[in-house]
């Protein structure tokens, strides 16, 4: 009998204790483009798997599909995700339609400082309404458009006196876009070790918004403002203004003279093959395709260079950001999981360890290391880059105005359409009927 | 022998369905058994076809279920109408539709008048005919950006042997001019084998005896060609023409893989279009205007077109 009692309260105690466990772990799931920075987070987080007992499991979509397939999940409530991944333009409408969990709180019960992170990721990933401390995201992928070369074709003695002898100058990284564009028409056409070689990829992508984040990138340097600093959605005189102009005649200048043939559909991943592929001498891409270059049979050991998008002709630097932050979906029923992985990602060693890995740590403890710019042969441009981005509009109806700067863009840009003062007056039309569709104007 | 007979009738007959569910009468077990088809009809075609009518009434949006929806009468619907951009989308899916109709049923014809001559490996070449259209459009859509590539694609390479142009000076879905014939050539090849097979179903049906007759008459092959085949095969030529016409006024699939719409929005069809303004842009509203716009077109031109096609089948 008593042997029986001990025996009952054994199983009970085990009973009681694998129920424990099975409330304390809880499967997450973490959405986010298909692409190599989403590879390394699966790597890292096994080290939170191991620590919390959760379990993480990860929905990857790719990155043509991803605003699609991620907005639709959101829009509808959807349960899928606990934690999202998300663009930083969505940031507006995901905090203006309660798809995000607002992490103020969070941060200010666990020490989360947003002062330790990048000021541009914070307020490209996290903020809304902007420049206010209303926090949505905690900043997990820092990412910025720049450019990368071929630093052994710049490298090699006959291509550098043929270029002084057109140019006057020695082949160097170019620091204006007019220096660029030289560099793109010295190489385009050029036979280098027995191919024809051209001389930038640029973005040109049509369906999701590849165009203007390259067209943008060159914009911002010439003058281009989305609207009057003292009087919001003003947009007359400053998204059409004479700079701005000059700067997308540039860039279709930039694509007509110097691309490969057949480039008026590319985005990130056709720039990656057309630079690994030997096809061209510059390319703009964003960061994170950078440690990839490194690691290539073809471009890395040293062939590539990497430089911060060039000066406007007034001298203004600007660079487009990419970049997202991490955020607890509203809709999930395991926020408080969801939230302690985000408490885990934040550690100054986790952060470390991320940046070792590929993934572009925001936290200032890692960028301001004195080591880190000589982590990677990339590191310094890449602060270089972060301390000059801008972005696109990350209002709740980002994707109309995104969709009709796609078409303005393309329309003048590829297919060759009117005129730049043409695009951009359309767009300022555009652009006024959506905020006046939201009431803003 | 008639009381015999009258007694035995009732007893062979199937009894009254409704009798045997109690206080039913036939027309109520009539309406039981097509309940749930005509439910299904309701929930699946009707209800989304009212709700959507009602949707463009109003400026809702689905990214932004929490904000208050506005009553808009005509608003969205002027606007389509009165939007260039539309219009232009409309005029590149006009261009493709009727290319793709001309070049498809001239093809699609001929390769179904050669291949029902009786001839040694018929079969065989019926099969690799119709291979294209048993691919996936995104499949065809993305091994045919390849073929179009400037510098290795093989189209390309064809087009420079047989011209002597270089291959790379010219990119059949980058060219503003030539990207609306790059859509409209792989549709063609990818469909024209199915307007072949219809049309061979149909030159199959028309009788030998009517041939015969003719040959007794001293009728030449081209008079026979115009005045036998053609008539007889007309309706299902009609028929080909009228499938291919509603899949391709929604064709999305393959032109979206080609590309994307562009240069600029010159291959931007309407199913395009409206793809963007509903899930890029998430003006559902404006959208589902744009949808019923949509269907009233199809619709209309699709009811033209059987009225025709019956006239046709009753000559």
């Amino acid at each position: 009998m008593k042997t029986s009692h001990y025996l009952l309260a054994t199983a009970v105690t085990a009973l009681a204790g694998l129920g424990a466990t099975s409330a304390a772990a809880e499967d997450l799931t973490l959405c986010w483009a298909a692409w190599d920075p989403a590879n390394a987070l699966v790597q890292l987080s096994k080290d939170y798997e191991a620590q919390s007992g959760n379990t993480m499991n990860f929905e990857f979509v790719p990155w043509p599909n991803f605003a699609d397939r991620m907005l639709n999940e959101l829009n509808s409530g959807g349960q899928l995700c606990d934690l999202m991944i998300g663009d930083s333009q969505w940031i507006g409408g995901a905090a203006e339609n309660g798809h995000y969990l607002k992490m103020n709180d969070f941060f200010d019960a666990n020490g989360i400082k947003m002062s330790d992170f990048i000021d541009a990721t914070v307020t490209g990933y996290s903020e809304w309404p902007k420049n206010t401390p209303n926090y949505w995201a905690l900043p997990a992928f820092g990412d910025v458009v720049g450019w990368t070369y071929r630093k052994d074709w710049f490298e090699k003695p006959e291509i550098q006196a043929e270029f002084k002898e057109k140019y006057g100058r020695d082949l160097a990284v170019p620091e204006t876009f007019d220096a660029l564009k030289d560099i793109a028409e010295f190489f385009q056409g050029r036979e280098i070790d027995g191919n024809t070689v051209y001389g930038a990829s640029i973005y040109t992508e049509r369906g999701s918004e590849g165009i203007t984040m390259g067209a943008m990138d060159v914009l911002y340097s010439y003058g281009f403002l989305y609207e009057n600093p003292d009087q919001p959605y003003e947009m007359e005189g400053f998204v059409n203004s004479a700079g701005a102009v000059a700067g997308l005649e540039y860039y279709k200048a930039l694509y007509d003279c110097c691309t490969p043939p057949g480039s008026s559909n590319g985005y990130m991943s056709e720039g990656i093959d057309a630079f690994k592929s030997g096809q061209v001498a510059m390319q703009m891409n964003f960061a994170f395709t950078w440690p990839g270059f490194e690691s290539d049979a073809n471009v890395g050991g040293g062939k590539t260079g990497y430089f911060v998008n060039p000066k406007g002709p007034d001298g203004q630097q600007f660079a487009q950001l990419g970049g997202q932050g991490i955020s607890v979906v509203s809709y999930s029923s395991k926020q408080d999981a969801a939230l302690d992985y985000i408490k885990w990602f934040a550690q100054p060693e986790v952060q470390a360890k991320w940046w070792s890995m590929g993934g572009y740590s925001c936290l200032k403890a890692v960028t301001l290391d004195p080591n880190f710019p000589e982590s990677q042969p990339y590191a310094q441009t890449f602060l270089d880059s972060m301390a000059v981005v801008k972005d696109f509009w990350a209002e709740p109806s980002y994707a109309t105005l995104l969709q009709d700067t796609q078409r303005r863009f393309h329309d003048y840009v590829v297919a060759g359409n009117g005129t730049a003062q043409d695009a951009l007056d359309g767009l300022v039309r555009d652009w006024t009927e959506t905020f006046e569709d939201d009431g803003k104007l | 022998m008639t009381d015999e007979t009258t007694s035995r009738v009732p007893a062979s007959a199937p009894v009254r369905l409704g009798r045997k569910i109690k206080g039913l009468s036939d027309r109520s077990v009539a309406w039981l058994f097509i309940a749930p088809t005509i439910f299904l009809l309701l929930a699946i075609n009707i209800f989304p076809l009212i709700w959507t009518i009602r949707l463009s009434l109003t400026n809702f949006r689905a990214n932004r279920t929490s904000a208050d929806i506005e009553w808009v009468g005509l608003r969205n619907y002027r606007r389509i109408l009165t939007d260039p951009d539309i219009w232009n989308s409309m005029q590149a899916t006009a261009h493709f539709l009727i290319w793709t109709l001309v070049l498809q049923v001239l093809i699609g014809f001929t390769l179904a008048y050669l291949i029902n001559k009786k001839f040694r490996g018929n079969d065989m070449w019926t099969t690799i005919i119709v291979l294209p259209m048993m691919l996936s459009p995104a499949v065809v859509g993305n091994f045919w950006t390849f073929l179009y590539q400037p510098q290795i694609g093989l189209f390309n390479y064809v087009v420079g042997f047989l011209t002597g142009a270089d291959p790379s000076s010219f990119s059949m879905i980058g060219d503003v001019a030539l990207a609306p014939w790059a859509i409209v050539i792989v549709d063609t090849w990818m469909w024209t084998p199915f307007v072949m097979l219809i049309c061979l179903a149909g030159l199959r049906s028309i009788p030998e005896s009517i041939y015969e007759a003719a040959e007794c008459d001293r009728a030449s092959k081209w008079r026979q060609f115009w005045t036998i085949t053609i008539p007889m095969a007309l309706p299902f030529l009609m028929l080909a023409v009228l499938f291919r016409g509603i899949e391709n006024f929604k064709m999305f699939d393959l032109v979206v893989q080609l590309t994307g719409g562009g240069p600029g929005s010159i291959t931007e069809l309407t199913s395009i279009n409206l793809k963007r303004e509903a899930f890029e842009k998430w003006r559902t509203g404006y959208a589902s205007a744009y949808a019923v716009i949509l269907f009233v077109t199809v619709f209309g031109l699709a009811s033209i077109y059987v009225k025709a096609l019956n006239k046709v089948k009753e000559r």
